[in-house]
């Protein structure tokens, strides 16, 4: 187990090197800089606002800079927002997606797997099919429909909550539920499809023909196979979700990190995109090394390994 | 009861029932799965109403009717009209024909990729699953919207790059599942009777392990199609997705979920559509997933 | 055994949910953000993006001035009805006779936030520091019109002596000019002349650079009606009333929050919940709506600003200015904005918005296509015939698409012109433009200071945002002309000539003049139209009400 997370800490050393530098050069690549604007900066001040930032120098140097700057846990000032560094943008924003994130989360779990098992125990029942219906609900309503619908009705008729913002405790509501609402449908299918590949199995039959009740039955033995591709699917799933949804903080107004993850793009940070793709990166290596573990608990014959 | 055709005399005598392979036997199990006929029947409905469709109609996706405007279904336009005046039911349609072909294209590219990468790796192990997990992890983490921007600029407005760039980051996942799956399967007494009869790495990947896992993967197709769908949405939400005139159930959703309060029916028919044709896949998908289980005690 | 637990469960969930709605729907609503606000004398804005910075001499935007005018207070501020220039910082000044020299005397007793006095080598020292090299000011060519100030800001001197902004005593100003400017005033009302406290930004850092620490709260110092008391990137900027400002006993407002929302349908959302007064902008869908429903919250001002289409003039088949000529007439303006845009916007026959300080073109366009049909075919192209295809570029935009795709059609129409259209993400779109790599290009420009030379001047040979490839030497001639000229008489008939040329020239096409259009409630007072949208805070309060919803307020202004 120790050998297995030391060699992924190792591993993750040049992913996120790679990371770091393939986001820079294709940054540097497309057309357009953070300078760009409707109203003509004159050539002369250009020229001492890039000389500023470093941008006047040869590729190879701004790159090695920026790389150097990093080893030091320094991801560089922002262009967008003027006296800020991309350390301090990210370290107000993380809370945030964080808080979101794990309410959805709870959220997501709480509805979608006991969802999930419904679904399975009861195959082709209408217990399946409303589960399955409700799941699929879920799924395919975009949150840019979802949101606004939920904000229509609970904030602007019956004018229990406010339509956006962050400020308040009934402000995490209509959020979570919408980004958590999606996620549950996911989690549930994968739940029922886990569920229904195990208790097709044979130690399942055994167990029923020695008697056991069905709830033994399904969560002491069929749950932890059938939670399988729900486990697979968390490790990146979790990562999406924490790091908020550009959707749902453009939607809500809330501050969170998937604003930046977009934004930052379309106003060609360079230094604030990187930034939130290696700690998007750090946290998707962290997760997948979780949801790993977590399969190989949940798996004997693999622990045997 | 049918009767094969024989190929010698000698083995006239030893005609029995055929045998059925395993893609019959699926076939016959999907057959009898109700839900699952009608989402197929609901599929192919809409698949030929979005190819032929247009050919029928008197409006075309693009015309304009400005002093129109937003207008409510009616005789002259069946499903509405949005806000300059073009005919929904025309750009439902055609829609369609985008929506469609962005998921299938995408899924199947993420699929036949995806089911690979992970089988190979799930199955080496060591130190090639590590490099192979690692580039997932690598391009998991890229900035999907630069990446979007630099195809588009590259490439310009042409949304064959839609296939691409969605394809591109729905293997990922599938990688990871079908992995995931590979490793729990890899100690299963069928696969350790496999290699110790000697059979070669590449045939017990390729007819070992992956129709096993098909099963999952199955399930896990019916959520890539909609996920891709909804990504071609919200790229659509970024401006960077498929350009008006031209239309697709994730652009007119978008559209229509601004102008909720105001014009509903430029909302509630394209996300009808779209909702009908993810449940119909999703039922479609459950039974080939249920067909395709050897263990099922169905029949 | 099992179907009963079955029961069990459903009615426990169909409980659950039934409970929750009642709650839900029950509840008394929790207190709205602007009832409170109408309470304290808190004004909530919408802003359409978070700040790049909030130093004077940096910042470029329009959001940045809403906060800063808050903050920073120069020699002389706007009449909020008319945004004509009224003693500020200074309680007046004397010009000489041939108005090249601006006497500035301070008011006893002003201070900045932190207790220093407002002194006239303040002044001094900011101009300095915005005419540095180093620091980048992006607008530091607003200052050219002073003496030795291009000089100094080139490096042609270092000497700042010989630059003609003098502190004459503590409370004595001199500015020298070129020559006469008789917008000079007004000019002052743009940030980029705006005093900063140079002893505040040298404690944290280099005041010469950028990325100085000074903008956050509790470091700014400014001389204005406010002080910075917060700053949340992405959430939210609260500034609180300013004590020591020294006509703090006027200024009825106690705070104002700035609210950065992005998405305007957010934001409508948001206005339509309580939370805030006054929005950035409406969403294109709900204008017609709010006319119709709510009208009396739904605001139309007029706006220094043009949209139009660059033309390409170095592309061959646009050298015949009878070929622009025709492209611009065969336009139906009146169409566009009334079936497309709908927000009260004027049809654009001539580029300098009417009533621009009481300038208006006397040249016009007009809408004739049978007049454009026969120009073209005098250009060489009967019925469009040969017309090489080209492209209509524009940044993603739903509305900008819109209006493309209209004239995209009446081209086709009424000229036989085949044209695409191709849309680039904003940044490319922008490189895309400067580079001239472009056939037509929809543009827009909005005016910096109330005078009509912000318009006519973008298009100087040598100006960066001209970017049409057009130059023409008797327009250049006669907008020089009038920089160095003080009578305003003079001064427009010279403008008039110009613009004619530009008009006859075409090298873009004026399409509609702006309007603001956003959304105001009621309670908020002192919040008058003006053309450059600007709103100067000490005249703004809220007037106390019951607290209603918009819902409800709407319904009863509807009632006979």
């Amino acid at each position: 187990m120790l050998q297995l997370i030391a060699r992924r800490i190792l591993e993750t050393i040049p992913v996120l090197v790679l990371v770091a530098t393939i986001t820079f050069f294709m940054m540097k690549a497309v057309p357009g800089g953070p300078l760009d604007t409707e109203k003509n900066i004159p050539q002369e001040i250009k020229v001492q606002i890039e000389a500023f930032y470093g941008l006047d120098q040869p590729l190879w140097k701004q790159y090695a800079s920026y790389m150097g700057n990093l080893l030091r846990g320094d991801l560089g000032p922002s262009f967008k927002h003027a006296n800020r560094s991309v350390n301090e943008l990210i370290a107000a924003a993380l809370p945030v997606s964080l808080e979101l994130g794990g309410l959805a989360l709870c959220i997501a779990l709480l509805v979608g797997i006991p969802l999930g098992i419904a679904a399975a125990v009861r195959q082709n029942t209408w217990i399946d099919y409303l589960a399955s219906t409700t799941a699929m609900a879920g799924i395919c309503l975009p949150t840019f429909v979802m949101g606004p619908l939920l904000v229509l009705v609970f904030a602007l008729h019956f004018e229990q909550f406010n339509a956006s913002g962050w400020d308040f405790a009934r402000d995490r509501v209509l959020p979570a539920l919408t980004l958590g609402l999606v996620y549950a449908g996911y989690i549930a299918r994968l739940t029922r499809g886990g569920m229904l590949e195990v208790l097709n199995q044979d130690f399942i039959r055994t167990a029923r023909a020695k008697g056991a009740s069905e709830i033994r039955v399904v969560f002491r033995h069929a749950l932890r196979g059938g939670l399988l591709p729900v486990v697979s699917f968390l490790g990146p799933g979790i990562a999406g979700i924490l790091t908020g949804s550009f959707v749902i903080e453009t939607i809500f107004n809330i501050p969170g990190l998937g604003r930046h993850f977009v934004t930052s793009v379309f106003n060609r940070d360079a230094t604030l995109t990187i930034g939130t793709a290696l700690f998007y990166a750090a946290l998707v290596v962290a997760l997948n090394l979780a949801a790993d573990i977590a399969q190989a608990m949940l798996n004997p014959k693999q622990r045997a390994n | 009861m049918p009767v094969t055709a024989i190929a010698s005399p000698a083995l006239a005598a030893d005609a029995v029932e055929p045998g059925r392979s395993l893609w019959q036997d699926a076939w016959a199990r999907l057959r009898r799965n109700r839900m699952a006929v009608i989402g197929g029947v609901v599929l192919i409905v809409l698949t030929a109403l979005s190819l032929f469709g247009p050919l029928f109609l008197a409006y075309s996706y693009e015309e304009q009717n400005l002093a129109l405007g937003a207008a409510p279904p009616s005789a002259a336009h069946l499903l509405g009209t949005d806000k300059l005046g073009r005919d929904q039911l025309a750009r439902l349609l055609f829609g369609g024909r985008v929506s469609l072909l962005v998921g299938l294209a995408a899924t199947s590219v993420s699929l036949t990729i995806g089911v690979l990468w992970g089988s190979i790796a799930g199955y080496a192990g060591g130190k090639l699953d590590a490099v192979m997990m690692r580039i997932v992890d690598i391009l998991y983490a890229l900035p999907f919207t630069i990446f979007v921007i630099l195809l588009m600029t590259v490439f310009g407005r042409n949304f064959v790059l839609l296939f691409v760039a969605i394809g591109a980051v729905e293997w990922l996942t599938m990688a990871r599942i079908v992995r995931g799956q590979v490793l729990a399967l890899k100690r299963q007494e069928f696969i350790e009777a496999a290699v110790a009869l000697g059979l070669r790495k590449r045939r017990i990947v390729l007819r070992h392990v992956v129709p096993n896992v098909l099963g999952p993967v199955m399930v896990y197709t019916t959520l890539t199609i909609p996920a891709v769908m909804l990504l071609e949405a919200f790229l659509s939400f970024l401006g960077l997705g498929v350009q008006p005139p031209m239309s697709s159930w994730g652009l007119l959703i978008k559209e229509g979920a601004e102008q909720m309060e105001e014009a509903p029916w430029l909302l509630i028919y394209p996300a009808a559509v779209f909702a009908a044709t993810l449940f119909s896949l999703n039922f479609l998908g459950d039974g080939l997933r249920d067909a395709l289980d050897v263990r099922a005690s169905k029949d | 055994m099992r179907y009963k637990t079955n029961r069990c469960s459903i009615r426990v969930l169909a409980f659950a949910a039934l409970a929750g709605l009642a709650l839900v729907a029950g509840c008394s609503k929790p207190p709205t953000r602007v009832g409170e606000g109408d309470r304290l004398q808190i004004l909530h804005r919408g802003s359409s993006s978070d700040p790049q910075e909030l130093d004077p001499h940096i910042v470029q935007g329009v959001p940045e001035h809403n906060i800063l005018q808050a903050l920073i207070e120069n020699l002389v501020t706007e009449d909020p009805t008319d945004l004509r220039p009224v003693p500020g910082q200074a309680e007046r000044w004397d010009i000489s006779p041939d108005g090249t020299t601006y006497t500035f005397h301070l008011r006893a007793g002003i201070r900045w936030s932190n207790g220093d006095p407002v002194t006239a080598h303040d002044f001094v020292r900011s101009y300095r520091r915005a005419l540095t090299p180093s620091l980048g000011c992006e607008y530091a060519y607003m200052y050219f019109v002073m003496k030795g100030a291009e000089d100094y800001y080139k490096g042609k001197t270092q000497d700042f002596s010989s630059v003609g902004a003098q502190a004459l005593d503590e409370r004595t100003l001199r500015i020298t000019l070129n020559g006469p400017v008789p917008y000079f005033l007004s000019l002052l009302n743009h940030y980029s002349w705006w005093p900063v406290h140079l002893p505040t930004i040298a404690r944290y850092g280099d005041p010469y650079q950028r990325n100085n620490r000074w903008t956050r709260p509790g470091n700014f110092v400014g001389n204005g009606p406010f002080v910075l008391a917060r700053w949340d990137v992405g959430h939210v900027i609260v500034v609180k009333k300013n004590p020591l400002y020294w006509n703090a006993a006027s200024v009825k407002l106690n705070e104002i929050h700035f609210h950065p929302i992005e998405s305007a349908d957010t934001e409508e959302r948001s206005f339509r919940s309580g939370q805030l007064h006054v929005t950035e902008q409406v969403p294109q869908s709900k204008i017609s709506v709010y006319r119709r429903d709510s009208p009396q919250l739904l605001r139309i001002d007029p706006y220094l600003g043009a949209y139009f289409y660059r033309i390409n003039t170095t592309r061959p088949q646009f050298r015949d200015k009878r070929v622009r000529q025709a492209l611009a007439m065969a336009i139906d303006r009146k169409t566009i904005v009334e079936n497309i845009t709908r927000g009260g916007q004027l049809p654009a026959y001539y580029f300098t918005p009417p009533d621009t300080v009481g300038y208006t073109s006397r040249s016009a366009i007009r809408y004739d296509p049978e007049g454009a049909r026969q120009l073209l075919a005098r250009a060489g192209y009967p019925g469009g015939k040969g017309f090489p295809p080209f492209d209509i570029l524009y940044n993603t935009s739903e509305s900008h698409k819109s209006i493309a795709e209209a004239i995209q059609q009446m081209w086709k129409r009424e000229l036989g012109i085949d044209v695409r259209l191709l849309n680039q993400e904003w940044k490319v779109y922008l490189d895309t433009e400067k580079r001239k790599d472009y056939d037509v290009s929809r543009a827009g420009w909005i005016g910096d200071y109330a005078d009509p030379s912000t318009f006519l001047e973008t298009f100087l040979a040598d100006s960066g945002n001209n970017r049409t490839g057009w130059a023409n030497a008797e327009y250049d001639r006669l907008l020089k002309e009038a920089s160095r000229l003080g009578d305003r008489q003079t001064r427009y008939e010279l403008f008039q000539k110009a613009e004619a040329i530009f008009l006859d020239e075409m090298p873009v096409i004026p399409i509609y003049h702006y309007t603001r259009v956003y959304l105001l409630r009621p309670e908020v007072r002192g919040w008058n139209a003006t053309i450059l949208d600007h709103h100067p805070y000490p005249y703004v309060w809220l007037a106390p009400r019951p607290e209603t919803s918009l819902a409800t307020a709407s319904a009863a202004a509807q009632r006979p």
